[in-house]
């Protein structure tokens, strides 16, 4: 009976591990904020293809 | 022994939530996106010219203008006229594309901010573009 008890006693850590997880992943899914960096890696890739900028590297 | 183990299967579980997110990257591989770049890359072949004698500058805005008609002959300032036009129909489309790919039409300006500091970045020197204060200037 005294084993039982163990599941009680992480039930709350583990409730609160999970509405943690819960909040953090909400944050990340939502993502209400803007990604510079990764829209100006993007750019930077369509732009150097639209320009052909690696091929005049090469070319160079 | 299998309590402990179910203590921590359990405890991993509670942590599900957190896979499998998204890594903080742009979509921008969709066909609609493809097919813009790839129109855009050879139009670039006829206003590369334009570009590097000055006529064509790059705003602010991630666009392209007319900077100095005076740079084209007469007879072929129409047809430039058309290149940047059909250019900038492209570009924003371009921006209001990649909004829409990853889900957030409303990062469209900011998409399109971005866009117009790496055009010019990217540029080569001797193009022209435009100042925050509206000025031009050459690379």
């Amino acid at each position: 009976m005294k084993n039982n008890n163990l599941l009680y006693d992480i039930l709350p850590i583990t409730t609160g591990l999970f509405a943690a997880g819960m909040l953090l992943s909400a944050c990340v899914t939502i993502n209400i904020y803007f990604p510079a960096a990764a829209a100006e890696k993007a750019a930077d890739k369509i732009i150097e293809e639209v320009w052909q900028l690696e091929q005049e590297k090469k070319d160079e | 022994m299998n309590r402990v183990y179910n203590v921590l299967l359990f405890m991993a579980l509670a942590l599900a939530p957190l896979a499998g997110q998204a890594e903080a990257n742009l979509e921008v591989n969709t066909p609609a996106i493809a097919s813009l770049k790839q129109s855009m890359q050879s139009r670039h072949a006829q206003l590369v010219e334009h570009y590097n004698n000055g006529a064509v500058g790059l705003t602010r805005d991630g666009m392209v203008t007319m900077r100095d008609a005076n740079a084209v002959p007469l007879a072929q300032r129409q047809a430039v006229n058309a290149l940047i036009s059909a250019e900038n129909q492209d570009r924003a489309a371009l921006y209001r594309e990649i909004a829409r790919a990853n889900n957030h039409p409303e990062w469209e300006p900011k998409i399109r901010a971005t866009f117009g500091q790496r055009w010019i970045n990217l540029a080569r020197s001797g193009w022209w573009y435009q100042t925050d204060g509206n000025a031009w200037k050459q690379k």
